[in-house]
């Protein structure tokens, strides 16, 4: 143990020393919260909204004042006719267009339509899914005693939860994966591919420490310093876009922690397996940064993929910590028999490669 | 050909090159040799026109090294001290490659490869990648690309740095030869087992020169004289030595043996009265240039 | 048992059908300074690395200060030091903290590296350097602080991998006369290179060709049975025979 303690001592004036990285490694996920909250809360709150009144009654007319209520979105035109729709999207006017049927006053609650520009198809998903939310929750409370059955509720859980939609809420969580990865993968694996570069590893592994050790002392700063970002993260999320926390911050430790892990052994494996520093970077940013983007469902909608990628996306670590922490910050449940299953099993797999790759580039 | 006039030059507070002055004719080989630091490869990078000097003149065929630099590039062929070719591609890409730098003709190149194949042996070895080469074979690869134009100057940094004693001396035939063509040689070394090879020496610490001439005249330079001592005894003479050592001498051991370095005659006398009772051969031995760059060293430090 | 520092019978490792090291034997005294030669890819490396523990021998046994190889590497880690021709130091940790780190590596008590690294500043010549960045230093005095964590563990045999590579003369006989005084003190030196002249500071020297041991004797007895003018010329000689 002290010589771990002398080997994760050693590591980290490496990390204190090196202020630029440090910075980086401290100011990057400070500034991609701030960033990516903003920009994607921004882009709904200016959505832009065109209206088709086919109705022209009160009701109708109520309708489109509850949906731009919200200040999330703009009436941006009002339309005499459908032929309208496609110039408009074509021109970029608005981003959808509500479909109020000639019956709505009447009781057609069915016949309203929600087109939507799907040419931008990231966020084409989250303003059909907005758009429902807010309709069809005016629309129910304005007829209540017309006695029709509640009409269809497609995407109703994940409104439930975060009934205004608010992006940021979205985007925390997925921060934290990210930034795991970035820093215990990346970081970690680049540590050890330079000290294998530099031939230090090789006079480290002169002396009586086991390569375990070695391992376990330089990743230990980068757990530190993982979870501080973590923090971080949460912190400006909390404070900055009111993400909630309705579970228990002990789940969250303990969820996060164990993704760490993951993180790590990804690190180690792909230390173990590059012969050069500028290798070790290639591999950690194509196996972690991008993935955990692309297909954890923190960008793009996992949903809204096709169905090969949607079993792609089963494979990456990030998917299963994002439900896991959204859950815990947004549903307020703390235990997911499923994720933790598959994400003990993914730990274990990677650890074990990895272990077995490093002894074998170490003989 | 190639004339340096007390050069300068500093990486802001750090001087690496005070006041050089060197001149290398047709057909000689003159080697800088000194320690890492004492600014052989920014000399280097200044006669190649890459590095502006901070005061004097670097001038190569008659030529300034920085105004004219691309007059000069012709004419002059520069091995870095890095291995700086293309991995990823052969013996024979790479070579071309550098014929194209150097817009050198078709036929020219022709004619010129098969001369380079055949004077550094790489010739069945064509089609093989760089990186894949020992590094004796890079050496040469590496001096092939650099002579691929028919320079009149070479500037070769370190190039048998890393290398085994076999390629270093097949390398140094190298050299040798492409001097007796006429060619102008400035090649740096860490090595001063490596003096010997060449034709004038320049001793570079701390950014100047210590010494310089041919190498005998180096060696010839060292101020003292040297006693050689061997033989089974030898453990015993050097502790003798250290408890009660003669005035005016230092005994200085090299492996198997011991070198007093002495003064006058009768320190001389002296040294060797005191391990006559010892199973040792004492005798007298022409300083290296080892010797003597220690001893200029000392004296400047 | 034996008296030997360094002692090999037979030491071979193959990787697949490449045989690397071929049967080599070998016997150092302690005290004595040893010169491993050989030209690149000769199986130095290979055959530093077994003694060193890093790499099991296919076959052959070797045991280095009384520790057979390969089966108690723990053991035997604990009682030599390794000093690589890369000077492998943190050049971001100032000198103490590098001798600080190996100390703790080696698992010495926090008094012990106290005391070692107190001992170990003069002895190097490398008082008043403690708080600077190893970055900083002149490559000899790095080249003395790596030999300094070296044998911050006060161990019985060293092995120098090329030590004096770049470092001007001067700097080199401040660092030989140190092997001198270690030597004196009954510690072993083993030294690999294929710079000839480095060869010239050692009692004696073996010289490797392909995986074998073509001679071993004192640079003296080696000039004389080849009739080589100094160690350069002697290898020259041995390996294109």
């Amino acid at each position: 143990m002290k010589r771990v303690a002398a080997i994760a001592r050693k590591e980290l004036v490496h990390i204190v020393r090196d202020r630029r990285s440090l910075a980086v490694a401290i100011l990057m996920p400070l500034a991609m919260v701030l960033i990516y909250g903003s920009v994607i809360d921004m882009e709904l709150r200016d959505l832009q909204v065109g209206v088709l009144d086919l109705d022209r009654s009160d009701a109708s007319r109520e309708l489109v004042r509850e949906m731009t209520a919200s200040g999330f979105i703009v009436e941006a035109a009002r339309l005499a006719s459908r032929a309208e729709v496609e110039a408009g999207f074509r021109r970029g006017r608005f981003r959808a267009v509500l479909v109020v049927p000639a019956g709505y006053a009447a009781g057609d609650r069915t016949g309203i339509q929600i087109l939507v520009d799907a040419a931008d198809a990231a966020t084409a998903a989250t303003v059909d899914n907005y758009l429902q939310a807010v309709v069809l929750r005016a629309a129910r409370e304005r007829l209540p005693a017309a006695g029709a059955p509640p009409p269809p509720f497609t995407a109703r859980t994940r409104i439930w939860f975060n009934p205004e939609l608010a992006s940021a809420h979205f985007v925390v969580p997925g921060l934290v994966a990210l930034v795991m990865m970035m820093i215990c993968a990346l970081l970690t694996s680049i540590a050890i591919t330079r000290e294998k570069e530099v031939g230090t590893l090789e006079q480290i592994l002169t002396t009586p420490v086991a390569p375990a050790q070695v391992i376990l002392g330089k990743a230990l700063p980068y757990v530190g310093l993982g979870a501080l970002d973590a923090a971080l993260i949460l912190a400006v999320g909390r404070l900055a876009f009111k993400v909630p926390m309705n579970g228990s911050w002990l789940a969250l430790a303990a969820y996060t922690l164990l993704f760490i892990v993951i993180a790590l052994a990804v690190g180690l494996l792909i230390s173990a397996r590059s012969s050069s520093l500028r290798v070790a970077m290639m591999a950690a940013i194509i196996v972690t940064m991008l993935p955990t983007m692309v297909l954890s469902g923190f960008v793009f909608p996992i949903a809204s993929m096709p169905r090969a990628l949607q079993a792609v996306c089963q494979l990456m670590p990030a998917t299963h910590f994002l439900v896991v922490v959204r859950g815990i910050l947004l549903k307020g449940q703390n235990w997911y028999p499923l994720q933790t299953a598959i994400l003990a099993a993914m730990a274990i797999v990677i650890l074990t490669l990895a272990a077995r790759s490093f002894r074998l580039r170490l003989e | 050909m190639i004339r340096i006039d007390d050069l300068h030059k500093s990486y802001g507070a750090t001087a690496a090159v005070r006041g050089l002055s060197l001149a290398v004719g047709p057909g000689r080989i003159c080697g800088l040799i000194g320690p890492d630091g004492a600014g052989k490869t920014t000399t280097m990078r200044i006669v190649c026109g890459l590095l502006a000097p901070d005061r004097g003149t670097a001038t190569v065929l008659g030529r300034d090294c920085t105004r004219e630099a691309r007059a000069i590039k012709s004419r002059l062929g520069y091995m870095p001290q890095r291995f700086s070719l293309y991995p990823d591609l052969t013996v024979a890409e790479n070579l071309r490659f550098f014929a194209d730098l150097f817009a050198v003709g078709r036929q020219e190149r022709a004619r010129r490869e098969a001369e380079l194949m055949e004077f550094s042996k790489l010739g069945p070895f064509r089609e093989r990648r760089a990186g894949r080469l020992s590094g004796g074979m890079k050496q040469k690869l590496a001096l092939s690309c650099t002579l691929i134009h028919t320079p009149e100057v070479l500037v070769l940094d370190e190039p048998t740095t890393g290398v085994d004693p076999v390629s270093r001396r097949e390398f140094w035939r190298i050299l040798r030869d492409l001097a007796n063509r006429g060619l102008a040689l400035l090649v740096s070394t860490p090595y001063l087992d490596e003096a010997d090879l060449c034709d004038d020496i320049v001793l570079m610490h701390g950014g100047r020169a210590i010494a310089r001439g041919t190498p005998a005249e180096v060696a010839a330079g060292f101020p003292r004289r040297l006693l050689e001592v061997r033989g089974p005894g030898l453990s015993a003479a050097i502790a003798l030595l250290r408890e009660t050592p003669v005035a005016g001498t230092d005994a200085r051991r090299y492996g198997d043996r011991l070198h007093v370095v002495y003064t006058d005659q009768d320190q001389a006398a002296a040294v060797r009265a005191r391990l006559a009772g010892l199973a040792v051969e004492v005798s007298p031995v022409g300083p290296g240039i080892e010797d003597a760059f220690v001893a200029l060293l000392e004296g400047a430090s | 048992m034996s008296g030997e520092a360094v002692l090999a019978r037979g030491l071979t490792r193959r990787f697949g059908r490449f045989t690397a090291v071929d049967g080599i034997d070998l016997a150092v005294a302690p005290g004595e300074i040893f010169g491993f030669l050989g030209a690149n890819g000769a199986g130095k490396t290979t055959a530093i690395r077994m003694l060193c523990g890093l790499l099991p021998p296919t076959s052959g046994e070797a045991t280095v200060a009384g520790i057979p190889v390969g089966r108690r590497a723990v053991e035997l880690k604990q009682r030599i030091g390794y000093m690589s021709q890369r000077f492998s130091l943190y050049e971001d940790l100032t000198v103490r903290e590098n001798l600080e780190f190996f100390g703790g590596v080696y698992g010495l008590s926090r008094h012990r590296i106290a005391a070692r690294v107190a001992a170990l500043l003069p002895y190097l010549g490398l008082a008043g350097t403690e708080n600077r960045l190893t970055a900083s230093l002149p490559l000899g005095y790095k080249q003395r602080l790596a030999l300094g964590c070296a044998l911050l563990h006060e161990p019985r045999v060293v092995f120098l991998d090329e030590p004096t590579g770049g470092v001007d003369p001067l700097a080199r006989r401040r660092f030989w006369d140190l092997i001198y005084e270690q030597a004196a003190a009954g510690v072993t030196i083993f030294v690999t290179t294929h710079y000839m002249d480095e060869a010239e500071y050692c009692g004696r020297v073996s010289i490797m060709v392909q995986g074998r041991i073509v001679a071993l004797d004192t640079p003296a007895g080696l000039k004389a049975t080849t009739g080589g003018r100094d160690m350069q010329d002697v290898f020259l000689r041995l390996v294109d025979r």
